[in-house]
């Protein structure tokens, strides 16, 4: 008995490794055979070694209302998800031409705002983004780069077409599970690797630290970089020190940091050293007490001054929320048009505006067919799965719709494509996305691979961490076969 | 086809900054994974010598258990949650009650918790033993160890207290980081170590006619055990077992790595490192302070500490320790409060 033995009804979906007919796809076939061949128990065997190896690590998220702060490992699917080379070309292509158009946009946005002026954005969507800093207008960031780090989520239709689903543009994480993910693989996999020609991952933080030292203001030959944490307690705080300690760069929280003459120094044994660029991983809203949330412990009073001086460089700059307000996502292929004058390479999922009269109506109707979301959530929250909910629900998303339109949207139900998984006793189709990671320094770089994110629960939708949801390695071939 | 080729990023110079927070996080890790195993030894030494005593009637179990708590400053706390002064209830206040700060779990929970905040700096070694000690220590509660025999349990506590020592010498950068760590860990074991012979102190007051007998010996020798330094004296002193040969040995000896001497000595070597005094004369408050302290150290003998009473030189001993810790940790670390956790839970991370 394999793991293989008993193949599962593809369904009405879009299967990574079944096509219709139930035949492998050609990627995943040097997979199959390999799985073919592994006895159960030996597959457990290896499961569990990479569990135990992360709990070991810590490679944990902190879920809260518990007052020691209990940890969980992120649970790992060790069936991976494989992309052909073919199909990564133009995944990258479209994530570089979004990302390109993404930085324009925000450009014009805190300058001329000529987007505005010929109509293809309403002032009045921009205006109303909880995101946008009208402090910040006339403000040049270094290098014009506003959003240097990006986690595009990306889910693919019944036909496997590729969709943008969401743009990070604040704080994207999960890319240290993407690293830590091929780590576990290489250790329990270790020959497969060899024979598939998959490209590595490992460089992302190499290429992290080079688009931060980009940005650093000029007067030093040798930058201090450090990372902005808000502290113990958040839940990426793994990440955060995963990260620093892949680029040798040190962790600080707010209170390591202050600010004199308009610049940042760290606090340490032997006095203060300046700090020549931030990568955040804080809120706009508490970066600085001074100039934002003045209750903010975690920020750095002064902060802002100093950025604005040029004393110090931010990443990602400050106010680029507004360009990944779900109300302005509907208006991307527009802007992408816009400045580039392209098609869009990747598409969105069909949007409704429930700010817009005659799509408010439309939603109102068909809510029970339709995924509703606020506009500025996170992390699978404030979300309604119209043909998943009761009435109930439905009718209280209708009440929070109508009393405050300008924050929410409503999009059709993408039935995601799924992908192999183990289900406790055998393999079964669970839905998936995908989120590539892209850097903007002198280059944009898209890493070849990803974090796969697995719905573990039979049927559902939601891929969150904090709603059950599951990881997997995502393997971008180097050619196909 | 050939497979893709990983590359190794470029080594990049180490810059040698560290930040206030992150050494006062090494130093207090330091010093609780130091406490942990103290603590431990205390323990198993004592309930040890419970089984070897099965004579032993309720007053004198009371009066031992009480000495433990009392030398430990802990009776207060230890009446406000218990009944009684058992071996049980003794087990479970020292080894597991997170009320009481001081128990192993609670010495654990900080340590990591310190650890895990400056996982960035401390080696993946190091982090990966803390955190198996702490998930070993969640599995456990004083039924388990009681049921499987203490000795075990505490075997394990000293042996990943060891490791953890061990691999911070293997694997952890000669920097200052490694100053603030054995900084952290002398003063935790010169602290310990007074404490541990204070205990016999009090064991001693109430009967002082008991001095010499069968028991007697035997509490001293489980002194020496809670020092981990039964054999370390029977080498040096070879002859029978002498309460203040014992008391000599653990303060003065300047070869036993855990004799307030000893850890003075190095104490005060590396908080001159790290304050930077490197004149003969001390700028700082702190090396004043720890200089004296070993100078003293240096010139009295034990006739000296018993005539002016091994108790109160004991608790000068501590109070001295705390206070140059203090110093210490007072002018290398400055910043502010930390943010509560809503706050930094807040922060969305898309």
């Amino acid at each position: 008995m394999s793991l293989l033995s008993n193949p599962y009804d593809v369904g009405d979906f879009f299967d990574e490794m079944y096509a219709t007919g139930g035949e492998v796809r050609p990627h995943y076939k040097s997979l199959v055979d390999r799985l073919g061949t592994l006895p159960l128990p030996e597959f457990d065997r290896r499961r569990a070694a990479i569990d135990l190896a992360f709990l070991r690590r810590g490679v944990t998220f902190t879920v809260y209302n518990d007052s020691e702060g209990t940890e969980r490992i992120f649970p790992f699917d060790l069936i991976p998800r494989i992309i052909p080379a073919k199909e990564w070309e133009v995944l990258e292509k479209g994530l570089i031409q979004r990302i390109t158009a993404l930085n324009l946009f925000l450009h014009d946005l805190y300058h001329e705002q000529k987007i505005i002026k010929d109509k293809v954005v309403p002032a009045q969507q921009i205006l109303t983004a909880k995101h946008f800093r009208r402090e910040f207008m006339n403000f040049n960031v270094p290098h014009d780069i506003y959003v240097h780090i990006c986690g595009t989520d990306l889910i693919r239709d019944r036909d496997g077409n590729y969709l943008v689903l969401e743009d990070n543009l604040r704080c994207p994480s999960g890319v240290s599970y993407m690293l830590e993910n091929r780590a576990a693989m290489r250790r329990a996999f270790p020959n497969l690797f060899q024979s598939y020609g998959v490209r590595p991952v490992e460089g992302y933080s190499e290429v992290l630290l080079k688009s931060l030292l980009h940005i650093a203001p000029d007067r030093s030959d040798k930058p201090n970089v450090v990372l902005l944490t808000p502290g113990v307690y958040n839940s990426a705080y793994f990440e955060h020190c995963f990260l620093a300690r892949q680029m040798g760069i040190p962790i600080v929280e707010g209170r390591d940091l202050l600010v004199q003459d308009m610049r940042v120094y760290m606090r340490t044994t032997s006095g203060l050293l300046p700090v020549d660029v931030i990568y955040r991983r804080i809120d706009d809203d508490f970066l600085d007490p001074a100039v934002f949330r003045p209750d903010s412990m975690l920020g750095v009073p002064g902060l802002v001054a100093a950025y604005r001086a040029g004393n110090v460089a931010l990443a990602n700059s400050i106010g680029t929320g507004v360009a990944d307000d779900k109300v302005i996502y509907a208006f991307i292929p527009k802007v992408i048009k816009y400045y580039l004058d392209q098609e869009p390479i990747l598409q969105n999922v069909a949007t409704y505006l429930a700010s817009e009269t005659s799509d408010r109506k439309f939603i109102l109707e068909n809510m029970a067919n339709l995924v509703v979301k606020s506009a500025n959530e996170a992390g699978g929250y404030g979300m309604l799965i119209g043909p998943a909910s009761t009435k109930a629900e439905v009718e209280e998303f209708r009440a929070m719709v109508a009393a405050n339109p300008r924050n929410f949207i409503a999009q059709d139900p993408v039935n995601l494509s799924r992908s192999p998984t183990w289900c406790g006793d055998r393999l079964e189709g669970r839905h998936i996305d995908l989120r590539p990671y892209v850097l903007c320094g002198k280059k944009t770089v898209v890493t070849p691979g990803g974090l796969t994110r697995v719905a573990l629960r039979k049927g559902s939708l939601v891929v969150n961490s904090s709603q059950g949801g599951g990881s997997k390695d995502t393997w971008v071939l180097a050619e196909d076969k | 086809m050939p497979p893709p080729i990983f590359k190794l990023p470029p080594p990049r110079p180490q810059t040698n900054v560290m930040l206030s927070r992150v050494a006062h996080s090494l130093y207090w890790m330091s010093r609780y994974i130091e406490r942990a195993e103290n603590i431990a030894r205390l323990l198993e030494v004592n309930l040890q010598f419970i089984l070897d005593f099965r004579g032993y009637d309720d007053v004198h179990l009371r009066e031992h258990w009480g000495s433990l708590l009392a030398s430990s400053g802990d009776v207060a706390l230890f009446e406000k949650h218990y009944e009684s002064a058992n071996s049980q209830s003794v087990t479970e206040f020292f080894a597991f009650d997170l009320r009481n700060q001081d128990s192993i779990l609670s010495c654990v929970f900080t340590a990591r918790e310190n650890a895990r905040m400056i996982r960035d700096q401390i080696s993946v070694e190091m982090w990966e033993t803390i955190n198996e000690l702490y998930l070993f220590l969640k599995t456990k509660n004083t039924a388990d160890v009681w049921a499987a025999g203490p000795y075990e349990f505490f075997q394990d506590i000293k042996r990943n207290s060891h490791l953890f020592q061990g691999l911070t010498d293997a694997t952890y950068s000669r920097s200052e980081g490694w100053e603030f760590i054995q900084f952290g860990k002398f003063v935790e074991r010169a602290h310990k170590t007074a404490q541990i012979l204070d205990v016999k102190y009090h064991i001693l007051l109430p009967n002082a006619g008991d001095v010499g007998g069968a028991v007697d010996t035997a509490q001293w020798q489980a002194v020496l055990r809670s020092g981990s330094a039964l054999e370390a004296y029977r080498r040096f002193y070879v002859n029978e077992i002498l309460p203040w040969k014992v008391a000599e040995f653990l303060i003065f000896s300047d070869s036993f790595p855990r004799s307030v001497q000893f850890c003075v000595t190095q104490i005060d070597e590396f908080l001159r490192r790290i304050l930077g005094e490197t004149g003969n004369r001390p700028k700082s408050a702190a090396a004043r302070a720890s200089k004296r302290m070993l100078a003293n150290l240096q010139s009295l003998t034990i006739d000296d500490v018993l005539k002016e009473g091994l108790h109160e030189f004991l608790v000068e001993v501590g109070g001295s320790l705390e206070k140059i810790a203090d110093d210490v940790v007072r002018t290398t670390m400055f910043y502010q409060a930390e943010s509560t956790q809503e706050e930094q839970q807040l922060q969305q991370q898309q």
